[in-house]
């Protein structure tokens, strides 16, 4: 059998009163993609930072080529060798996709930059991944999924052996997610390693060749990825199994909630119309970059549109800011919780009572028992795992910061909720208990609209399935109809065209 | 760098470890405390005269006008903001209150001068919101632009004022103990109240924290930004009688350069320049520490000179310590 190319060999790492790492053993071998599995907290990030150089092992070694080597920095580790793609997007997005690529390695000469040169370099790199990104443009013209494929680039220029990615699908749609594939898989063919960590099983599944399972901390399993199933998989994971709320079938008789009548934002998204009732989840599905999350600003007064109307319970409203979306009773979860939802460095408690404050005062001085109580009710009905309401947000897990968005939304009391991407980051465990609370809400009387890119998640939550296009809604389908192909083929049609047409 | 610190607590086991780093936390929130109580048993050591409470007194009442800018000035921070125009709106404040004083007597003189300044604090708070212009540049624009208001108001001489009630206000002690002291501590605990309490205080915490987060929950982050400099405004207003009450005079070139101890005295107490964190608490602890230290270099006769490399040192070295233990979590 061939050597590993990099190894860790009963690496243990701990920081203050946990053990974070526990005498963890694995080898990547050239050619191999070699997934890594774990709950939030199972250890997968500290692993990827020991790996990459920026934590050092307290016990156990690493080896490169068979040979122990010990990195001080993240530097060292790059120049062995091993390249790291982050899950939070690191470019620089004022300059251009080229720059970004060769970043620090810019060829030159007599101290000026060989434009020519470095562009043809960069479309090298691009083309050997297959990635379609023009490499003149500025990263910041791109949407978020293509600027991870750009990461994705850098970390290949180098030559690595090694490419870690750490859930760089977090942010992928479908249509990257397949470039990124290729990508990869082409890698492998050339004798690269890659570890793949992402918390889409399916993806192990469709993807890897052989998985790794962590569990707090500790090695649980290595297996080839063809012996397991996805229920093994899960179980191992976390000795539970992903549980679907069962979806009673519904009427929608009662009157809508909320009206979308030829929603327009020149450039996002046109003519969109359609209902959410009392009792019923609705979900948006799309490629990143189809107007979905457009949409969802516009109707929580994030954004403004230019054309068409929205209803709230049979009344015409004007969506001006969020804080009349809010009084509308439409509370929106933002995509993104770390740059448009949380505060990091505040506590648990001001984080959930952000959208409620005006309810918890009296002429704008808190109630302080009311204000406690409140946040902790709130916690408790999302099932937070928290130490305390002064516990800073940053100091909780990728999934519990996302209850935390959600104790926020329920504090509101809003009677329309959007979702984006109500699970992204969040674990299977953690999966299965927002369904729950999403279930409990609609029963509740709420409407849901919730935005995924997860397909599996519109097919098993919705009541009734909308999908956007190029900014417009092509597909609208509802209960037993709901079905996998056919959103993604309307999904997807428009954008094979699209490349076709642009590559001829 | 969210996510180790989120993968580690994770592990644990909910309730069994504190709230996210044992000695770390402590020293973030009270090392500034530490810090001040070291500073005093130092002193102590080195001047006899320092432990009189006549003494202590006296450092309060030095502090006074300094911390009051400095509290307004905590507000602005919070926000990640910053409010540079502080020490030339308190000229303003002290040569139009001194002026008035003569005119239309101390009562109109006193309101008056918080009028003025909350009104700068409007233009500066209109700038950056409305105006979209960076806090740095707006009140470095309203530092040149006030000083010279000032300057104008006057003709460049200064106002003397004798009416015994308003000098009473700089000058006059109650229980003891200097008036200016009393009013700083005032505000300390009105400001105190209004960050811990009430919704405005937990709105420029999120403004400061995370801006698009706080304007999609339903905050008025213009609203917010705009309040907090008009604070900042009506603070050195305040200061800025004091000062004039204290001296006699409304003279142009007051409290210049006090905007930079004010923002010392902010940052040596924890306030964070990136905005959501710190307290007022923070802030007097901050300005108590740069009192006593010249204070007692004062006291034990160090040569001036000598004190400012001190003082420089020190504002660095406090804040170089807080950001070493909030990373090295």
């Amino acid at each position: 059998m061939t050597e590993p190319l990099a190894e860790l060999r009963s690496v243990s790492k701990g920081f203050p009163g946990v053990l974070a790492l526990d005498h963890v053993d694995l080898a990547l071998y050239p050619g191999e993609i070699h997934g890594l599995a774990g709950e939030n907290g199972a250890g997968k990030s500290t692993l990827v930072k020991v790996l990459s150089g920026a934590h050092t092992p307290d016990v156990g070694e690493l080896r490169l080529h068979g040979r122990p080597v010990r990195f001080r920095s993240p530097r060292e580790a790059l120049a062995a060798g091993i390249g790291v793609v982050h899950q939070e997007l690191a470019g620089a997005p004022h300059l251009t996709v080229t720059e970004n690529v060769l970043l620090g390695r810019l060829p030159s000469g007599w101290g000026r930059v060989r434009w020519a040169e470095a562009h043809r370099q960069a479309r090298a790199v691009l083309d050997r991944l297959e990635i379609p990104i023009d490499e003149r443009v500025l990263m910041g013209r791109l949407s978020l999924g293509r600027q991870q494929l750009v990461e994705i680039a850098r970390a290949l220029v180098r030559e690595s052996q090694v490419l870690i990615l750490d859930e760089p699908s977090a942010i992928l749609g479908q249509h990257d997610l397949e470039v990124l594939f290729t990508a990869l898989r082409g890698l492998r063919d050339r004798g690269v390693a890659c570890l793949y960590i992402s918390h889409r099983l399916n993806e192990l599944f469709e993807l890897t060749d052989r998985v790794t399972v962590l569990k707090d901390g500790a090695h649980v399993a290595t297996e080839p990825i063809g012996d397991l199933s996805m229920d093994q998989l899960v179980a191992l994971m976390t000795g539970r199994e992903l549980v679907a709320p069962s979806r009673p079938v519904r009427e929608a008789s009662a009157a809508p909630l909320l009206e979308v009548d030829g929603l327009t934002r020149a450039g996002a998204f046109a003519d969109v119309s359609f209902r959410v009732h009392p009792g019923e989840i609705v979900g948006m599905a799309g490629l990143v970059g189809s107007g979905r999350t457009e949409v969802a600003r516009a109707i929580a007064g994030v954004d403004h549109a230019e054309g068409g109307t929205i209803g709230v319970r049979g009344r015409t409203v004007r969506m001006t800011s969020p804080r009349a979306a809010l009084r509308y009773g439409i509370g929106l979860l933002p995509e993104d919780r770390k740059d448009q939802g949380l505060l990091m460095n505040r506590s648990v408690r001001e984080n959930i009572g952000l959208a409620s404050l005006r309810k918890r005062s009296r002429f704008g001085i808190l109630r302080g028992g009311r204000d406690s109580r409140d946040a902790a009710a709130l916690a408790r009905q999302v099932d937070l795992r928290y130490r305390g309401l002064d516990q800073l947000v940053r100091f909780l897990s990728g999934g519990n910061q996302q209850k935390v968005m959600l104790a926020r939304c329920l504090g509101a009391e809003s009677q329309i909720l959007i979702l984006d991407e109500p699970t992204r980051g969040v674990d299977v465990g953690g999966k299965s208990e927002i369904y729950a609370l999403m279930r409990q809400l609609v029963d509740g009387g709420v409407g849901i609209l919730m935005i995924s890119s997860e397909i599996e998640e519109i097919v098993m939550m919705s009541d009734r399935v909308l999908v956007m296009r190029a900014g417009r809604l092509v597909l609208e389908l509802a209960g037993d109809d709901i079905e996998e192909d056919q959103i993604m083929r309307a999904a997807l049609v428009h954008s094979v065209a699209d490349r076709q047409g642009a590559v001829a | 760098m969210t996510d180790t610190a989120a993968e580690r607590t994770d592990a644990v086991p909910t309730g069994t470890a504190s709230t996210g780093g044992g000695s770390g936390e402590f020293l973030r929130k009270w090392g500034v405390l530490v810090a001040l109580i070291l500073l005093l048993v130092v002193s102590a050591t080195m001047s006899d005269r320092f432990l009189s409470l006549p003494n202590l007194l006296n450092v309060l009442r030095q502090i006074a006008i300094v911390g009051v800018l400095a509290i307004g000035m905590t507000f602005v921070i919070i926000t990640a903001g910053i409010d540079l125009s502080a020490g030339s709106v308190l000229a303003v404040a002290a040569v139009v209150t001194a002026d008035m004083v003569n005119s239309n007597g101390p009562l109109a003189a006193v309101l008056v001068a918080v009028l003025v300044g909350a009104g700068l604090g409007l233009v500066n708070g209109l700038g950056v919101t409305l105006g979209g212009v960076q806090p740095f540049i707006m009140t470095l624009g309203m530092l040149a632009f006030a000083r010279g208001l000032a300057f104008l108001y006057t003709g460049g001489q200064p106002i003397p004022t004798t009416d015994e009630t308003f000098l009473a206000i700089g000058n006059g002690r109650l229980f003891g103990i200097p008036n200016p002291a009393l009013i700083f501590l005032a505000l300390l605990v009105a400001a105190y109240f209004v960050l811990r309490h009430t919704t405005f205080g937990r709105a420029v915490y999120a403004v400061g924290s995370n801006d698009e987060a706080a304007r999609l929950s339903g905050i008025s982050v213009r609203r917010v930004r705009t309040t907090v400099y008009v604070i900042s405004g009506a603070t050195a207003g305040i200061a800025g009688l004091l000062y004039a009450s204290q001296l006699g005079v409304g003279t142009p070139i007051a409290g210049e350069a006090f905007e930079l101890d004010a923002i010392a005295a902010t940052v040596v107490g924890g306030t964070s320049l990136f905005g959501g964190q710190g307290t007022v608490f923070g802030t007097f602890l901050g300005a108590a520490i740069l009192g006593v230290l010249s204070n007692i270099l004062n006291l034990t006769g160090v040569n001036p000179f000598v004190q400012r490399l001190f003082r420089g040192a020190l504002i660095v070295a406090a804040v170089m310590l807080q950001r070493k233990d909030a990373r090295g979590r």
